[in-house]
């Protein structure tokens, strides 16, 4: 466990030759999504919950994007990594355990959930529209949440054997997250079945913790999201070494 | 410590299928073992036992004096591997892959920048250290996998297939690094499907077929031991010779062995067999008499000839 550090340290250095290549879904579609709908569909919503509709919907673009990041990572990435480049093979003839390589995958995915995040927290911070210093807060919240979908992505990862599953997890999982999260409209519009349904969409809480921040409504509500998100990611901690562990080791 | 792998009678199923059906040898620190077997006989998986990427499920595997289910990372710390296929970093370029590999190892940025300069040198790679992986060639890529393995002074070097693919030159570079090693004192442990690689490197190696051991030995003992010192070979269709033929060549003395198409007579007295192959009706142009090789123990236990 404690080599998921050097695994981390392998991942960050390709990483930092192929960044470029995975800035299109980590960053720029937060930024279409927040360009389509704040500027075009900004102008027919006057105020939400005392706020303009950009400024609504812009903190939510960073937890999006720190969703993605992790998601995107340990799917398609992870995936990539164990069939076709085989670097799990050859990382566990290096002294690491199969723990060790799974948590390293976790930790890559929660590191560029944060990197991506604020990559985005940048232009909307050029926007103007950060009203709060308690945003220094936020990479915790992209950390968290990048967390929380890693463990995720991996889990499920370990139960495909063809690529083109991991589009159901994306279709069926990833985009009601976000389509029902409360990024573009608040969730109390939502009918009372999906309000109960969200407490389980980790990015409902995320974007919760990331407006709250970004805006400075530090109501007392937001340790609780907090708490959930922590508690998701206890949750789930066990089963991604239980899974991937069927799929690697023979 | 004299015995620096111990298999005895290792098992492993997937599903149904048993893929190794009792396995023991012993592997002798300092020296060349191999493996020789038919596709699927069981060799890649009998070298991902040791080196950690499967279970021992049956038997007792033994690697430096210490029995465990999975190879654990002290173990593997000791241990270099060159996979049957190979899986660089397609992302980093040559050097990049040694330094990040060492990374693993627990080697800072310098350590590993300084072991990886002179495992280039070694291997012969220096000017390719600024490539990138995918442009190089099958036999370059196999060298740099090479490289790789040894980042770490291992004591042991698993090779699975390590020359598979190359041209003769590829080859036999990769055999003089390879006897370098061995001279250095590292063990190698390795899988072929060359009979000649087997002959030139491997002090001892063992033929694998179907999950079993079917013999154990170096090249010249194994030849000894279950084939007549000449052998003939037939180069005529089956169907194209005498239908005695076999019977005649019996009677000689001679053994005769059926593989595929092709037919081979092994005989103590080769020469006196090949006086009588005119009058037998076989036209001695079309055959070919000489020593007997481990390619012909091959084809003898396994009943089919290498791919
Ligand atoms: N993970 C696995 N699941 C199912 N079957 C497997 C698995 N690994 C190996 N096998 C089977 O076990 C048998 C032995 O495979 P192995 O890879 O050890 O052969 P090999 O001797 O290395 O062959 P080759 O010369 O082709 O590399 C094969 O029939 C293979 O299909
Ligand atoms: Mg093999």
């Amino acid at each position: 466990m404690m080599k998921a550090m050097r695994v981390l340290v392998r991942h960050m250095r390709v990483f930092m030759k192929t960044w470029k290549h995975n800035l299109m879904y980590n960053v720029a579609e937060p930024l279409l999504y927040l360009s389509a709908m704040g500027f075009g569909l900004g102008l027919f919503v006057q105020e939400v919950n005392g706020v303009s509709y950009i400024e609504f919907i812009a903190p939510g673009m960073i937890a999006l994007s720190g969703m993605y990041s992790a998601t995107f990572e340990c799917t398609y990435g992870t995936f990539v990594r164990i069939y076709y480049e085989k670097t799990f093979h050859s990382m566990l003839a290096a002294p690491v355990t199969i723990t060790d390589v799974i948590w390293g995958e976790i930790l890559y995915g929660a590191v560029k959930s944060i990197l991506f995040g604020l990559v985005i927290l940048g232009v909307i911070a050029a926007l103007g529209l950060i009203k709060s210093p308690a945003v220094i807060l936020l990479p915790l919240v992209l950390g968290l949440t990048g967390l929380v979908f890693a463990e995720l992505a991996i889990c499920f990862t370990a139960l495909v054997k063809n690529i083109d599953y991991l589009n159901y997890y994306i279709t069926l999982i990833i985009t009601p997250f976000f389509l029902f999260g409360g990024l573009y409209f608040p969730v109390d519009a939502l009918p009372p079945l999906a309000q109960t349904l969200n407490w389980v969409n980790p990015l409902y809480h995320s974007v919760e913790l990331c407006r709250a921040l970004c805006l400075g409504n530090l109501a007392p509500g937001l340790g609780m999201h907090a708490g959930i998100l922590i508690g998701m990611a206890a949750l789930a901690s066990p089963f991604p070494v239980k899974l991937m562990e069927r799929k690697i080791i023979s | 410590m004299d015995n620096v792998i111990i298999a005895e009678s290792l098992g492993k199923c997937f599903g149904a299928f048993r893929a190794l059906n009792g396995v023991s040898f012993s592997v002798r620190a300092g020296e060349c073992f191999g493996f020789l077997g038919h596709n699927g006989a069981g060799k890649s998986t009998t070298m991902k036992m040791i080196y950690g990427l499967s279970t021992v499920d049956e038997g007792i595997l033994t690697l430096f004096g210490q029995s465990h289910r999975l190879t654990p990372p002290a173990i593997k710390a000791q241990m270099g591997v060159v996979p049957q296929e190979d899986n660089l970093d397609t992302e980093l370029t040559v050097l990049e892959n040694l330094e990040t590999y060492g990374g693993l190892f627990g080697l800072s940025r310098r350590e590993a920048r300084v072991r990886a300069q002179e495992l280039l040198d070694f291997m012969g790679l220096s000017n390719k250290a600024a490539d990138n992986v995918e442009s190089l060639s099958g036999g370059l890529k196999r060298r740099l996998v090479i490289a790789r393995s040894l980042m770490n002074h291992p004591q042991l070097v698993v090779l699975d297939e390590p020359t598979t693919g190359l041209d003769p030159q590829a080859r036999h570079l990769v055999w003089q690094k390879l006897r370098a090693l061995k001279a250095e004192g590292v063990t190698l442990l390795l899988t072929t499907h060359y009979m000649e690689e087997a002959s030139q490197l491997c002090d001892r190696l063992v033929l694998m077929h179907e999950g079993l051991i079917l013999a154990e030995g170096s090249p010249p003992e194994l030849v000894k031991k279950h084939m007549p010192p000449c052998a003939i070979e037939v180069r005529l269709p089956f169907d194209s010779l005498p239908q005695d033929f076999a019977d005649k060549v019996t009677a000689a003395g001679g053994e005769v062995l059926r593989v595929a198409d092709a037919l081979f007579l092994y005989a103590v007295d080769g020469k006196k067999l090949w006086d009588q192959l005119d009058a037998w009706g076989v036209p001695r142009h079309a055959c070919f008499l000489r020593a007997a090789t481990l390619e012909d123990v091959f084809l003898k236990l396994t009943g089919r000839g290498p791919e």
